[in-house]
């Protein structure tokens, strides 16, 4: 035999197998596998396991001998144990019972029933999108005129949080935009003798793309992760049942508010975010590409033209109403406690930075196809 | 089965008829038929599991019934109109497990959300209801503070000022003593025993604290495994001779 008897933790005897080890923390590395050979390779169905070196029984080794009975009897083996001390008697009783119904069954999943259930919820997420797409919308349209759904001074507070609070970190990214374009551009341009078409290339791209499209990730970073949060946590606090049970619809008291809020305030951000953008390309242009403030202000006003500034405010507009519907959905859908806030919260901000640049390159195609 | 607390006649304030609900194949409740009376304090018992909290949704219109009735002051739940729906929802007022105040807002903004969506009272007037409110529950000049500032059993009062805000007659409470020690349950139980003798009120309360149960239980609704076992009252409940109630109390019993 290629292993010692230290070991393996048994030798095979005549008639019987003798345990060397005492079984506690299960004795030696693949110990039972070994028992597992040297009980098939015994002769006649009756096998003498020899428990006389054990001292006591744990509940590790109560189920390692039950596993090494029940492969002993699938094999057609009966195992017996002989030399058992009192103690061992006692561990015997409490933790030995070779009944298969006691090993947890393997997670081996059927593939097709997987894929299933998948589609299934799929099919029911979906609808259940399109519900609180369509019950948002509806809510926020009727809230221009029957504004008793939520509390007074909701959206202006919204509108403050949102739009307001975004303000220092929208204006310091896009006027590094701005700058890092300029930049950029002009070490490509400079080689044409092409400074001055930096200015036309800044004022488009902010007015078009950056400006909508930064305004958007920096909201659903900060608000959309908050909004998604505040709606989860509200709903593990059981918050959402008590507004329900008290009259009270938490889409017009919770969402319409936040919807109404970023519809005011995302436009004016994104407007704000291209004025900087732009201002960063200038500071570049007049101070490192040698172009007049004149020239450069001429040149990106004259390049632009109202589809630019229509199109730049309509994706500021559809990118806001994404990020707070993401939001209050994965808000609404949140299982399980707080941990349950903290990932529908995560999933809420990657899956709405993702939506908003699939809509700007469908956005984008719309407009200059 | 037996009812011990007549009805003299009167109809029932709300009930369930024939209640089934079912999480996909799990049923959870199964064939549920229960009258809530008018004046009394009816604890719906049972153990983790068995269904409670779902009844107890299903009365306050959270869920809808997969079979059965609920009925609410006479009425159906569910073939009510939206405006019929909100006239009922007002006539009730929930306690929830851990008060489920807006965390946002402040004590008095939290007892002033019924009574700013459902009335057209000035500012002056809703602040004076709900210095009312808090007061009857105990917690006069706590207004501006915010519920992460209370403690578990502040919380649970100042949910049920807010559940009290409209005067419902009828009030239901979802593990009012769950996590509050022994001395805070019982001045709970007292001030819900108040409450009833001074405001008139018909309360259903979701527990599984013995020591409540005794101070407070007119009479017991006991569910086990989604079926309804046993009404009646405690005296009633003790020598039963239906397994899980009687179970329940001895186990119970025997700690207490």
């Amino acid at each position: 035999m290629a292993l010692t008897r230290k070991e393996t933790g048994f030798i095979v005897e005549e008639g019987s197998i003798r345990l060397l080890t005492d079984l506690r923390r299960g004795g030696p590395p693949r110990l039972l596998e070994n028992l597992c050979e040297a009980v098939k390779k015994s002769e006649g169905n009756r096998v003498y396991l020899d428990l006389s070196n054990l001292k006591r029984l744990d509940s590790l080794g109560g189920s390692l001998l039950a596993e090494l009975s029940v492969r002993g009897h699938v094999a057609g083996k009966q195992l017996r144990f002989t030399g058992v001390s009192e103690e061992v008697e006692k561990g015997l009783s409490r933790y030995y019972f070779p009944s298969p119904e006691l090993r947890v069954p393997s997670q081996k999943f059927k593939i097709l029933d997987e894929l299933g259930q998948k589609i299934v919820e799929f099919w029911e997420s979906v609808g259940d999108l399109v519900l609180l797409i369509s019950e948002s919308i509806y809510w926020s349209i009727i809230a221009l005129w029957r504004a008793d759904g939520h509390r007074k001074g909701a959206v202006e507070a919204q509108a403050l949080a949102i739009g307001v609070g975004a303000l220092p970190v929208v204006a310091t990214i896009s006027f590094l935009v701005g700058l890092v374009l300029a930049l950029q551009s002009a070490a490509q341009l400079r080689q044409f003798g092409a400074n001055i078409f930096v200015a036309d290339l800044i004022a488009i791209s902010m007015t078009r793309e950056m400006g909508p499209l930064m305004t958007a990730i920096l909201l659903a970073g900060r608000s959309g992760s908050a909004i998604a949060a505040e709606i989860a946590t509200m709903q593990v606090n059981e918050e959402i049942d008590a507004l329900r049970t008290m009259g009270l619809n938490p889409i017009r008291y919770v969402v319409v508010p936040k919807v109404w809020g970023i519809i005011l305030t995302a436009p004016l951000l994104s407007i704000m975010a291209t004025v900087i953008g732009i201002a960063g390309g200038f500071i570049i242009g007049v101070t490192s590409l040698d172009l007049s403030p004149q020239a450069f202000l001429a040149e990106a006003v004259g390049s632009l033209q109202l589809l630019d500034i229509i199109s730049g405010t309509v994706k500021s507009l559809v990118f806001a109403v994404l990020i707070v519907i993401l939001a209050a959905y994965y808000g609404f859908r949140v299982k399980g406690g707080p941990e349950g806030v903290g990932r529908v919260t995560t999933t809420s901000v990657v899956v709405s930075i993702f939506a908003v640049i699939v809509a700007d390159a469908i956005l984008g195609l719309l407009f200059y196809l | 089965m037996s009812d011990p607390v007549q009805n003299n006649g009167k109809e029932p304030l709300a009930s369930v008829v024939n209640l089934k609900a079912a999480y996909g194949d799990h049923v959870v409740l199964d064939d549920v038929s229960l009258d809530i009376t008018e004046g009394e304090i009816l604890v719906i018992l049972g153990n983790s599991g068995c269904g409670k909290t779902t009844l107890l949704k299903h009365f306050i219109g959270l869920k809808q019934p997969s079979e059965g009735h609920v009925k609410l002051f006479g009425d159906d739940w569910w073939s009510l109109d939206e405006p019929e729906r909100e006239a009922a929802i007002q006539k009730i007022g929930v306690l929830f497990q851990y008060g489920a105040l807006l965390g946002s807002r402040t004590l008095a903004a939290n007892v002033a959300v019924p009574l700013e969506q459902h009335t057209n009272l000035s500012d002056e007037v809703i602040s004076r209801i709900v210095g009312l409110k808090l007061r009857q529950v105990g917690l006069q000049g706590s207004e501006k503070l915010l519920p992460s500032e209370l403690s578990g059993g502040m919380r649970k009062r100042a949910g049920l000022a807010r559940a009290l805000a409209l005067d419902p007659p009828l009030v239901f409470c979802d593990e009012p003593s769950a996590g509050l020690d022994p001395a805070t349950t019982y001045l709970l139980d007292k001030l819900l025993l108040d409450l009833r003798t001074n405001l008139g009120l018909t309360l259903v309360i979701v527990t599984h604290e013995t020591a409540s149960i005794k101070r407070i239980a007119d009479r017991i609704a006991f569910l086990d495994e989604g079926k309804l076992v046993f009404t009646g009252n405690l005296k009633e409940a003790m020598s039963s001779g239906i397994e899980p109630v009687e179970q329940f109390f001895h186990v119970a019993g025997a700690v207490t």
